[in-house]
């Protein structure tokens, strides 16, 4: 429990109730990654104080926060939409934190002038916030955010505001300023690819809990739920090991269905492999020990320059396949084929 | 129909979707409704004793009517800003209990007849009042029919209109940004000035636009409380009211001096804070 940030976020909104724990090291960018609704910017309100707590406890850097108030807390936030004061130049709006921590008129615009420098944004300063790009705007909310000096930085969904063509440009930036803070950062993201990107760590919160907790790579590697294995791309299975089997748990009619391992394994286990993976057959395959199942075409879709086709089971997978392999199959809705996949390709780890 | 004008429609006007013809119903009562709104006012002009219009404006007590009006108006509606503003916002921003019953009360004055008012100001702060007593033993102060006495009949009625619109645009301000300043360090008297203020500014000044007007057309409070004492707490409705009784045609010159600076004042604000 020595953690720079150590939190336990309990707390209810009409039906909704959160429960997460959450914590990070000095230095570290953790991302909470989750769908619409999930309770990720509810827990980072938390953070902030903005929204109270009905347990738990919230400690940076070795205080204990539960209780303070919002404007005493040691957090610098960014909001969604930036929230710029639209009253105040790009200047004030930077030194009105330094100016509310008691700082000196001047001594507050010297902080301000200076964070900008910093940040390339010196030529920004008398601007309005209407007058500024979105990914102006955002470095600028970034600089007022990190004028007060805080040791836990808050960023709520930081690129859902910018367009598609500057995000990739904005997310790179956001990056290197985010490594240059010696705080914890805590960032709220729907999007995988900014959690990937941006974060040493990622949480994964669904329906008010967190759900898995691991660096980027383990989460796209090894995803706990349906959802984050949708968001890496990846093909999902719950079931239970024996030996170098996996028999899956199946919803519904349509019988069992297995998974072949590399190597043994036991227990309640999670298998995943990727689209990618996946051959697909007009008639069974022989040969080089495969995963075959007889599976049932239920959609197909462009996806980047393969075609993805979904298939109904037992087990329900999909494939990624070339526009050359639908058209030799005959892939379209309703039609019979065999899918397989290498036991080398099929990672399996405990449920 | 200039050349110009014919110039204009790049796209014919048949490929614009017509919304039809509005309905004999509703135009019909709306055509009566300006009618009533708007004759009174030509009757106003056509009546006026136009030739010697000069020399009634003139009149020393039209003059200070209309600058007591001006002056009180003013002064209670700065009033007004300075406690109304502070109201709306504890009405908007804070729970405590029996805020709604508080703003029930606040909002009061709107609906009783402004002569009520004068009546129950009159008992409270009269020479005899419950509080007028302890003024008077106290500090020896007097307040019904001094000016003073004015500007309080006009705040009394018109600083509902000013913490209802007020507390309306606070309602209506993204909280968000008050949240922002939070963050940032900022304690609740600062996020007010700093924050809450310049966005609730246009509200504010809406607000004292329609307590100006209702101020400057206080009538019946006024009378009870204030008395009709001309210099000090004769206002232009008081003054038109005692000219009707006794020479018509002044009445009329005052109306219009009302009229005339009301909706001076009203269209020049108008166009700085509402922009509707």
């Amino acid at each position: 429990m020595g953690s720079f940030l150590d939190a336990h976020l309990r707390l209810r909104r009409g039906d909704f109730a959160l429960d997460a724990r959450l914590s990070a090291e000095r230095g570290e960018i953790l991302a909470l990654l989750g769908p619409n609704g999930a309770g990720k910017s509810s827990a980072l309100r938390a953070l902030a104080g903005l929204v109270p707590l009905v347990a738990g406890h919230v400690r940076v850097d070795g205080r204990d926060e539960t209780t303070t108030a919002v404007e005493g807390r040691p957090i610098g936030m960014v909001f969604q939409d930036y929230l710029l004061f639209p009253n105040m130049s790009a200047l004030d709006n930077v030194a009105f934190g330094p100016r509310c921590q008691g700082a000196g008129k001047a001594g507050a615009r010297r902080r301000a002038e200076s964070l900008l420098e910093h940040m390339g944004l010196a030529e920004y300063a008398a601007v309005r916030p209407g007058n500024l790009s979105g990914g102006q705007a955002q470095r600028i909310a970034l600089a007022r955010a990190l004028a007060v000096r805080p040791r836990l930085l808050l960023l709520d969904e930081p690129m859902a505001a910018l367009d598609a063509s500057t995000r990739v440009e904005v997310r790179a930036r956001l990056r290197h300023w985010l490594e240059e803070f010696d705080g914890v950062t805590v960032l709220v993201t729907h999007d995988p690819l900014d959690a990937m990107v941006l974060a040493d760590r990622i949480a994964v919160i669904e329906h008010g809990a967190v759900v898995q907790q691991g660096t980027p790579a383990e989460v796209a590697r090894r995803p706990r739920t349906p959802y984050v294995a949708r968001l890496v791309g990846l093909n999902l299975f719950r079931g239970q090991a024996e030996d170098t089997t996996v028999t899956l748990e199946t919803e519904g009619d349509g019988g069992a269905a297995a998974v072949q391992l590399p190597e043994p394994a036991s227990g309640p286990a999670l298998v995943a492999f990727p689209p990618r993976s996946v051959a697909l057959y007009a008639e069974p395959p022989h040969g080089s020990p495969r995963n075959v199942w007889r599976v049932c075409v239920d959609g197909v879709e462009r996806f980047g320059d393969q075609v993805r086709v979904h298939l109904a089971g037992p087990p329900d997978l999909a494939a990624d396949v070339s526009p050359a392999a639908v058209a030799e199959l005959g892939l379209v809705r309703g039609k019979t084929v065999w899918a397989g996949v290498k036991a080398a390709e099929v990672e399996c780890y405990g449920a | 129909m200039t050349a110009q004008h014919l110039t204009i429609p790049a796209t014919p006007r048949r490929s614009r979707p017509r919304p039809g013809r509005a309905p004999w119903i509703l135009l019909l009562p709306a055509l009566a409704a300006v009618a009533f709104l708007v004759l009174p006012f030509a009757g106003l002009l056509v009546s006026a004793p136009w030739p010697e219009m000069g020399q009634r404006l003139r009149d020393p007590e039209v003059l200070d009517a209309l600058w007591l009006s001006l002056v009180t108006a003013t002064v209670a509606t700065v009033v007004s800003v300075l406690f109304g503003v502070p109201l709306a916002w504890l009405l908007a921003r804070t729970e405590f209990p029996g805020r709604r019953f508080v703003r029930a009360l606040v909002t009061v004055p709107l609906v009783i007849p402004p002569v009520v008012g004068g009546v129950a100001l009159l008992i409270v702060l009269g020479r005899n009042g419950l509080l007028g007593t302890h003024l008077d033993a106290w500090f020896g102060l007097t307040v019904p029919f001094t000016t003073a006495a004015v500007v309080m009949a006009q705040v009394f009625v018109a600083m509902p209109f000013l913490v209802i619109s007020v507390e309306g645009s606070l309602r209506g301000a993204d909280r968000r940004y008050e949240e922002a300043a939070a963050t940032l360090g900022a304690n609740r008297a600062t996020v007010f000035t700093r924050v809450t203020l310049p966005m609730v500014l246009p509200g504010i000044g809406a607000g004292a636009i329609l307590c100006w007007a209702r101020a400057l057309g206080e009538f019946g409070a006024t009378i009870t409380f204030a008395g009709n004492f001309p210099g000090s707490t004769q206002t232009m409705p008081l003054a038109v009211y005692m000219a009707m009784q006794r020479d018509p045609e002044a009445a009329i010159v005052l109306s219009l001096v009302l009229l005339l600076v009301s909706l001076a004042v009203l269209v020049t604000l108008r166009e700085k804070w509402m922009n509707t």
